[in-house]
């Protein structure tokens, strides 16, 4: 600890505390612009300049460390001056017209000069002007007004990890921009619009829509990925304006992905693939817009005849893993109150053979603050960096001071991040290998192994991976959204669990969705004799109950399920919106709320329950899922539907409201490893970022970024000679697997990529365009198109 | 001789030239044998007989007072202690991008002796136990970066530089690396950036380089001149040395003299030497006119008023003592022909441009400092503009991250001060106070032009 005085007060602080940060834990300003606490020092914007006792000039506070016994005043006469003399230069080429500026009333700039700038510029010559820059559909630029502070570029160096903005030029011609044309295409990206002091960098489609303080700034969570990111939702007149991050350290720390800050636009979407406003029931072939009662009328006959004329069991509920706890519960007590035990919300999983076989809800398996302090990591089946941004950005931090991350994985796309060793092998292959490291650790311990794995020879890169594990003294070993879509997500799970109790690690599911938690403890799957997502597909059901679900999108096989709905007698789509296929298929759609119109609760990757209440009123004659089930189940006549609020079933579910759910458990006892091969060539599906859920597909700036490009099939240099093909030529894929009767072909583009391992082809998924094709993991045909 | 005059020359004792011509395939001596005839790598074959300790070597060069030759002054033995002993991985680094304004020095120095700096450096990093360095040589003199390499290429196959030098254990591999041209790249935190493929800009410091420099690891970095001397500190020992100027002010010093002087050039003179005796080693004024001012030590340094330069000697002590800096040693002479305000208008117009743009008073004030004087050059002058380029000054000075804000601020500060009446005039009448024929007289461009010149 040193002890120093700050503005004439003793204070103690840590070891290698810099004189700002010292400040702010003692409540004092000092004003700033290029600091911040999650980049590296620049000290250029001389900001915070403060008088040090002794020191010949003013010191930057931001890169001055403390040292015992040293005298810091903020505010003397000769801090102060030096503050506003820096004021004065900055605002010499800055536009002073505030009130056409984007930033207006959100400006650090402003508000300082308020407190430092004088009522009159002693400069009267010619500003600069700087010409503004194209960083892609989500970031807008003002350069001009850019005081050269480096933030936006030390985020994406650091944080995002790829330098995709830079400062060129030199003295007061210096200007921040990106590579020649290019544009800014991190995942990551509008974080340098908060991060940005002035209105240089702002929001491309909030831009000039209002102003900060005509807007209500409400709290609200995350609907998309696992990780539960905290948001602040800024309303006007009862629309969305715009999502910022709500700074919570154990999660999302300050920042945002793209999806979680862009994907509002949907939210206030419309047409035929945008909100559904009004309940809509179809007869005769044709769509009427009806009354509610009428709507629920409809539904809850078609459910009580079916139930009653081919058994409860001829109804499947598939429910959206982003929907909440609550609808998922009321769900889950509605199938059952009518007698039905087929509800899962596990839509894109293959391999359900761990059911009944689990000891918990699978989780994180850790907290997500202690990803960062893991010194080992292996990460297994993951897009890592678009699945799950924020916990990627975690391990780059990581990774950086030193912790050894390893990947096994399908496809070698860059992480951004410092791997100490990545093995990349066909999917079919993933067992094998997470097996090799499996068999080296135990050889490295000297340990026994499974006899299943008898025939397993460890390779280099399995050994090295191991030597690095086994080195460890906090290691973790994180399966991602691949492993668990893999069809033999039972055996990656019951090796991960060897392997982490060889090396005495935590270990966990990096969740898929905003609530692939709270599905579990929502009990939204099928127990006993239930049918589960696959099955309910493979083995059409007459009736369909679908709550924020987009089958043919958000399944592990699209055509399937497409073909499943288009079969059924009756499909009740709870949704917050209307799409082609919907129409097409559905009988009866309700129009119920997204996260931002109902109250409601997520469960995130590491258990934590995170409640929130509606931004705004419903759009249209919408209504929170949960009242329109607790209608529905009323209209059944079924028991203990009389709630009151969302957190009465809440409470019902959780036995109150618990900072952590209880019950996770990633152990599996009595799976059985198999290690198959595959022949043929193999179907590498990834769910794209911007299309892994329906929100996220209706948000116009994300759908025009580079992330959401049409699918493509992705080969290896050998791949495309084998087939004939050059890169840029269109291929014709075709579905090789005899799952699905109904799986059709597509035709697509074949591109290069040198990260997709030999004899497979990478085709996303949840895209129009490849949902024809059929299972996310199977082997496909792929010839000239 | 290479050099226009010296008094006890040490550094440019061997330059040669054969010939009238300027030109660089003329210049002998410079080539290793040459070097070697002249006792060269003597010091080093000296030091790695007598297996002297890196701490007796950084002993002698505390022992000769040799002061960084880059402009700063900060003692050279004093600055190679601070490098940790023990850590693996150290660098050496050779500032040659001498980009002040009127230095001239040490491109002569890689022209004339480049082995003096691979001797120097290689002593250096013995001295602070570096395996590698680096030569930093500016884009402007591209020939003599060749040359340096052929240089190289001579003292790596002598086994001077490599793998167990000379059967010592000593090894040590050194580059050249060119630099493009930008001012700022001279300042050697923003030199390291550039050798690292960055943009050329000044880190904060601390830490210092020799804690965290080149790659993140300790570095000694020094100018070319000061490497330049070790060797002869080396053989001469540092009392020697030091006894060749005076007390702290060790050794002799190259200075670049340009201006109205009849013989513009580099001159080498021991420390302590009076200044009107390197003018008048420089030929005296031109055409017999009155000298109105010196800038003694590079353009970053204050211009002294004539009846101030004239008392000084040439060392740290005299000229800071007058209120200027000794800097690199480049002496910019000024007679009676020259309007001070145009002066600074040029100066100031080199730094707006040289800015790196990193830190803000620099990058906003130093292009507020040229348009204010640049106004009232062309007559649109203002009766605050005065206190307005003294306040700008101040704003600037020691807010920045580097030295470029003080280069910046000190000329106008010290023009403004001792020329005030200069620029009075040119505010109250919109024109110089010395009238354009006079100044035409004073510029050979001019003159030259007027004899019937074509460029």
């Amino acid at each position: 600890m040193l002890e120093f005085e700050l503005d004439g007060k003793a204070m103690q602080v840590p070891d290698g505390t810099l004189v700002i940060e010292a400040a702010h834990q003692a409540g004092i300003y000092i004003p700033h612009f290029c600091y911040h606490k999650k980049l590296s020092i620049a000290a250029n914007c001389r900001m915070c300049l403060v008088q040090v006792e002794k020191a010949p000039k003013p010191m930057p506070a931001c890169a001055t460390p403390v040292t015992n016994g040293m005298k810091v005043f903020t505010h003397s006469d000769l801090a102060v001056k030096a503050q506003k003399n820096v004021m004065e230069f900055l605002l010499i080429n800055h536009p002073l017209d505030c009130p056409i500026c984007d930033q207006g009333g959100e400006c650090q700039l402003q508000d300082l000069a308020v407190g430092y700038g004088s009522s009159g510029s002693r400069y009267q010559e010619k500003k600069r002007v700087v010409s503004d820059k194209d960083l892609g559909p989500l970031v807008s630029t003002d350069m001009t007004r850019c005081i050269n502070c480096t933030r936006c570029i030390r985020f994406t160096q650091e944080i995002a990890g790829l330098m995709e903005l830079g400062q060129a030029f030199r003295g007061d011609r210096a200007e921040v921009m990106p590579f020649i044309e290019k544009t800014v295409d991190s995942e990551l990206s509008g974080n340098i619009i908060d991060l940005c002091p002035v209105g240089a960098l702002t929001s491309k489609p909030f831009r000039f829509s209002a102003r900060t303080w005509e807007l209500a700034r409400r709290k609200s969570v995350s609907p998309h990925d696992g990780l539960g990111s905290n948001l602040i939702v800024q309303t006007q007149h009862n629309r969305v304006m715009r999502v910022l991050p709500l700074e919570n350290e154990q999660i999302n720390e300050c920042w945002l992905s793209d999806k979680e800050r862009f994907s509002y636009e949907g939210l206030n979407s419309q047409g035929d693939n945008g909100r559904l406003t009004k309940p809509m029931v179809k007869q005769g072939g044709q769509w009427q817009e009806v009354d509610w009662n009428v709507a629920l009328d409809y539904a809850a006959h078609a459910l009580r005849d079916v139930a009653k004329n081919h058994g409860a069991a001829s109804i499947g509920a598939l429910v959206s893993p982003h929907a909440t706890l609550e609808e998922m519960a009321l769900s889950a007590k509605l199938m059952r109150g009518i007698g039905s035990e087929n509800i899962d919300f596990r839509l894109r999983q293959s391999d359900f053979s761990t059911d009944g076989k689990r000891q918990g809800a699978p989780w994180l398996g850790m907290k997500v603050a202690e990803i960062s302090a893991l010194d080992r990591v292996l990460v297994v089946g993951s897009f890592l960096r678009k699945d799950h941004p924020l916990i990627a950005q975690r391990l780059r931090q990581t990774a950086k001071k030193g912790t050894q991350v390893s990947l096994i994985h399908a496809a070698d796309d860059d992480l951004l991040l410092k791997l100490f060793a990545k093995a990349i092998a066909a999917p079919s292959q993933l067992p094998t290998l997470l097996a090799e490291v499996v068999k080296a650790v135990a050889e490295l311990k000297g340990a026994a192994t499974d006899p299943a794995l008898a025939k397993v020879e460890a390779g280099d890169t399995a050994k090295k991976i191991a030597t690095s594990l086994v080195s460890g003294s906090n290691v973790g070993i994180l399966l991602g959204n691949f492993a668990q879509q893999h069809p033999q997500a039972a055996t990656l799970n019951a090796l991960t669990q060897q392997l982490a109790g060889l090396l005495g690690a935590k270990f966990g599911f990096l969740g898929e969705a905003a609530n692939s938690v709270g599905g579990y403890v929502a009990a939204a799957v099928p127990f006993a004799a239930g049918m589960n997502a696959a099955a309910m597909l493979a083995t059409p059901r007459k009736v369909y109950l679908l709550l924020g679900a987009e089958p043919e999108l958000d399944c592990a096989d699209g055509a399937l399920a497409l073909a499943a709905m288009k079969q059924a007698s009756s499909v009740i789509m709870l949704s917050p919106f209307k799409s082609q296929a919907a129409l097409d298929y559905a009988d009866v759609l309700l129009p119920v709320a997204p996260f931002s119109e109902t109250s409601g609760t997520f469960v995130n990757t590491e258990g934590r329950v995170q409640s929130f209440y509606a931004v705004t009123k419903p759009s249209g004659e919408a209504r929170p899922a949960w009242k329109v089930l607790r209608v529905l189940g009323n209209l059944l006549e079924l028991d203990g539907f009389g709630y009151e609020s969302s957190e009465q079933v809440r409470d019902e579910v959780l036995g109150g409201k618990p900072e952590f759910v209880s019950g996770l458990n990633n152990s599996l006892a009595g799976v059985a490893i198999e290690l198959a091969a595959a022949a043929g060539v193999e179907r590498i599906a990834d769910v794209p970022i911007h299309f892994a859920d329906a929100l996220a597909r209706r948000a116009p700036a994300l759908q025009a970024t580079a992330d959401a490009v049409a699918p493509t099939a992705r080969m290896s240099a050998a791949m495309l000679t084998k087939l004939g093909v050059t890169a840029g030529e269109q291929v014709k894929v075709g579905s090789g697997g005899m799952k699905c009767p109904e799986a059709g072909t597509a035709i697509l583009v074949a591109k290069l990529d040198s990260g997709v391992p030999d004899s497979c082809v990478r085709i996303a998924a949840a895209h129009a365009a490849t949902a024809g094709l059929g299972a996310m993991f199977a082997t496909v045909t792929v010839e000239r198109a | 001789m290479a050099l226009l005059q010296a008094i006890n020359p040490l550094l440019s004792a061997g330059w040669q030239r054969d010939g009238h011509e300027w030109r660089l395939e003329n210049d002998s001596g410079w080539r290793l044998k040459d070097y070697e005839a002249r006792g060269g790598y003597q010091s080093l074959k000296k030091i790695l007989a007598a297996k002297m300790s890196p701490d007796d070597v950084i002993a002698e060069v505390k022992k000769s007072v040799l002061r960084g030759r880059g402009g700063a002054g900060f003692p050279t033995g004093l600055k190679w202690s601070f490098m940790p002993k023990g850590s693996p991985e150290k660098y050496i680094v050779c500032n040659t991008d001498e980009g002040e304004p009127g230095t001239f020095k040490d491109r002569d120095i890689q022209r004339f002796d480049p082995h003096a700096v691979i001797e120097g450096m290689i002593i250096a990093a013995h001295a602070v136990g570096a395996a590698r360095g680096y030569n930093y040589i500016h884009g402007e003199i591209y020939e003599l970066y060749q040359r340096f390499e052929e240089a190289l290429d001579e003292a790596r196959a002598a086994g001077y530089i490599g793998q167990n030098i000379l059967g010592s254990g000593l090894s040590f591999e050194l580059f050249a690396h060119q630099g493009w041209g930008a001012y700022i790249c001279g300042e050697e935190t923003g030199l390291l950036e550039s050798i690292e493929g960055k943009k050329g800009q000044p880190r904060y410091k601390p830490p210092f380089p020799a804690n965290v420099g080149l790659y993140g690891k300790p570095t000694t970095i020094n100018n070319t001149e000061t490497f330049a001397s070790i060797p002869y500190i080396l053989r001469d020992g540092g009392d020697a040395f030091l006894n060749l100027g005076k007390p702290n002010n060790g050794g002799t010093k190259l200075f670049s003299v340009s201006g109205h002087v009849n013989r513009p050039g580099n001159f080498e003179v021991p420390m302590g030497t009076p200044f009107p005796k390197l003018l008048e080693m420089a030929g005296g004024m031109r055409g017999g006119r009155k000298l109105k001012a010196v800038i003694p030590g590079g353009s970053s340094a204050p211009v002294l008023p004539a009846d101030i330069i004239m008392d000084c000697t040439l060392d740290y002590d005299s000229i800071a003592k007058a209120g200027s800096m000794f800097g690199s040693g480049a002496v910019i002479v000024m007679d009676e022909t020259v309007c001070m305000v145009q002066a600074l208008e040029r100066l100031s117009w080199f730094y707006y441009e040289e800015s790196c743009g990193q830190c803000t008073p620099c990058r906003e004030g130093t292009g507020w400092l040229h348009k204010v004087i640049q106004r009232i050059e062309h007559g649109h002058g203002r009766p605050e503009d005065l206190d307005l380029l003294n306040d700008v000054s101040n704003n600037i000075m020691g807010r920045t991250i580097c030295a470029l804000g003080d280069a910046a601020a000190l000329p106008v500060l010290s023009f403004t001060k001792h020329f005030k009446s200069e620029f009075e005039y040119h505010i109250e009448h919109k024109k110089c106070l010395v009238p354009r024929e006079i100044q035409k007289a004073g510029s050979i461009f001019h003159t030259r032009l007027m004899a019937g010149a074509t460029c």
